[in-house]
């Protein structure tokens, strides 16, 4: 395999860090939130020391996962603006499914998956915080009435079980599409990684729509 | 309560396996609140906090013979006293002692999210085993009846224990041997309804034909069960709930919701497991290099030219 000279930067170190800030965040909320859902799964608890402490830390990380989600949303809503090419994109779905690229149409910076994972947590995590502040017994359990309370407690396991299953097509998609995990861990992707996936953003770069400073030498 | 006995238990929240039931040979029994004869001297209130060393925080005067202002951490029973103008345009004095129901199918176990820190013994007594108890509220949420209460220093849920400890030796609750007129009985579930069904015959001769006993069968029947005068309208008593059941919301959450979200993530994680079995990974090829190579030099050297 050829080992390309030059790469393309895909995420700055800011983009990365408060990425992955998030992603601790949602992993350890997943964990501890699900061992406060399930009898089965009540030992996971015992990772953060315990029931009482997995019940006292749990909203903490949410608060956390907010701020630190609102740092993506700001960094990324712009590029993951709806386009009339998603359509296009999802209608080939089955060809992206069989890894038959040639058969989906020319992608940008994102695709119509890649959107439609932002755009769901962008949705869900705040419904995750606004109905866990709700039923953070501590600080706000005489805030509100008993009957808003479990309407709550419903509405925050529903979100987390969508979030979860979003967060599992975002991981899986991930894995799935070599290189593009050290897109997030080191940065930068290869040309032929655009060229594959992203063609329309590779032509963008190269006509230089997104500066100068993203093509650089490989490190 | 503490964990006295603990080969008795029909009910153990959080636990998808048979709790440990072989010492089972046990009546059910019953408080039965006799609401028409009942003073409301308080003496079954300063017995419970004799008994369970309990000692709230002195408040303020609200206005009501009601004191405290609400059932707390530490204020497990309380008496309740509602003015009622009747029919006839006379007032009538409705005290009710207020405090755990002990249902039989009880809402806050079945939203307990901690494995053992809600009991149901075979003599149908609720406990709260609080060492295990995480402080979550969703007791609160599970309770038909808005009766525990979370300790702010300790994080733990409290509520009358039905004096398990002392039903435990052959003994009865604190407030049934405190209780001067017999208003508060207990015994047997059957002897109880026996007994009530003697009373509400009385109470129907003297004029309060309504008069009935309150074992709601929404939850399944409740441990501690009320003689009111007023049967038809429990609400009179201080918000005595007309119909109590677990609330469908946390039924939802408690029920269907839990196995199907485990199921659809375990779905998700699945089918990625056989796509990737399948279709296998979507990976970069030389052509693609050589492809994506090609864009940035031609745009290269255009830029150049």
């Amino acid at each position: 395999m050829t080992r390309p000279k030059t790469v393309i930067i895909r995420y700055t170190a800011v983009n990365r860090i408060n990425h992955w800030i998030t992603a601790i965040c949602f992993v350890l909320l997943v964990l501890s939130g699900l061992s406060m859902f399930h009898p089965m799964l009540f030992f996971l608890s015992g990772l953060f020391g315990g029931g009482q402490r997995t019940r006292a830390v749990h909203p903490w990380i949410g608060v956390l996962l907010l701020i630190s989600y609102l740092g993506l949303i700001i960094q990324f809503w712009r590029e993951n603006l709806v386009h009339k090419d998603d359509i296009a994109w999802m209608k080939s779905i089955k060809y992206v499914a069989i890894n038959d690229e040639e058969h989906v149409p020319p992608v940008g910076r994102n695709n119509a998956g890649q959107k439609m994972v932002f755009w769901s947590m962008t949705l869900l995590i705040p419904v995750l915080f606004f109905s866990g502040l709700v039923i953070w017994e501590v600080y706000f359990g005489a805030a509100t009435s008993i009957p808003v309370q479990r309407v709550a407690v419903l509405i925050h396991s529903l979100a987390a079980i969508a979030a979860i299953i979003i967060w599992v097509i975002h991981v899986y998609a991930a894995i799935w599409i070599r290189d593009s995990v050290r897109g997030m861990t080191q940065g930068y992707v290869t040309p032929g990684w655009a060229w594959r996936h992203h063609r329309k953003w590779l032509k963008e770069l190269a006509a230089g729509e997104h500066g100068k400073p993203t093509i650089r030498n490989r490190p | 309560m503490s964990d006295l006995q603990s080969q008795d238990y029909v009910r153990r929240s959080a636990s998808t396996m048979t709790p440990p039931s072989a010492r089972s040979h046990e009546d059910q029994v019953a408080k039965l609140i006799d609401v028409s004869r009942c003073i409301g001297c308080k003496a079954c209130q300063s017995a419970c906090m004799e008994w369970n060393n309990l000692r709230p925080e002195i408040g303020h005067f609200e206005g009501s013979y009601e004191n405290p202002a609400d059932l707390g951490p530490s204020v497990w029973t309380l008496m309740k006293f509602a003015e009622y103008e009747n029919e006839q345009g006379n007032l009538e004095w409705l005290i009710r002692k207020d405090g755990c129901m002990h249902c039989e199918d009880p809402g806050c176990l079945k939203a307990c999210p901690a494995p053992g820190a809600i009991v149901q013994y075979a003599n149908g007594i609720v406990d709260f085993i609080s060492d295990k108890c995480i402080g979550c509220g969703y007791c609160v949420k599970g309770c038909p009846f808005d009766i525990p209460r979370i300790n702010k220093k300790d994080h733990k849920s409290y509520k009358c224990t039905l004096c398990s400890d002392r039903v435990s030796v052959g003994l009865e609750p604190a407030c049934v041997k405190a209780c001067p007129t017999g208003a508060i009985m207990f015994g047997s579930k059957t002897d109880m309804k026996d007994w009530a069904g003697e009373r509400i015959e009385d109470l129907k001769s003297r004029g309060f034909d309504k008069a009935g006993l309150y074992d709601p069968q929404e939850v399944g029947g409740t441990h501690v069960m009320y003689v009111l005068h007023h049967a038809d309208k429990p609400s009179l008593y201080s918000g005595l709930p007309d119909k109590p059941q677990i609330s469908p919301v946390v039924m939802a959450w408690k029920g269907v919701i839990k196995p199907l979200a485990l199921i659809g993530i375990a779905l998700a994680a699945l089918s990625g497991f056989f796509h990737w079995v399948t279709a296998g990974p979507n990976e970069v090829t030389d052509e693609d290099e050589a492809q994506g190579e090609r864009v940035l030099r031609e745009a290269e050297s255009e830029k150049s030219s």
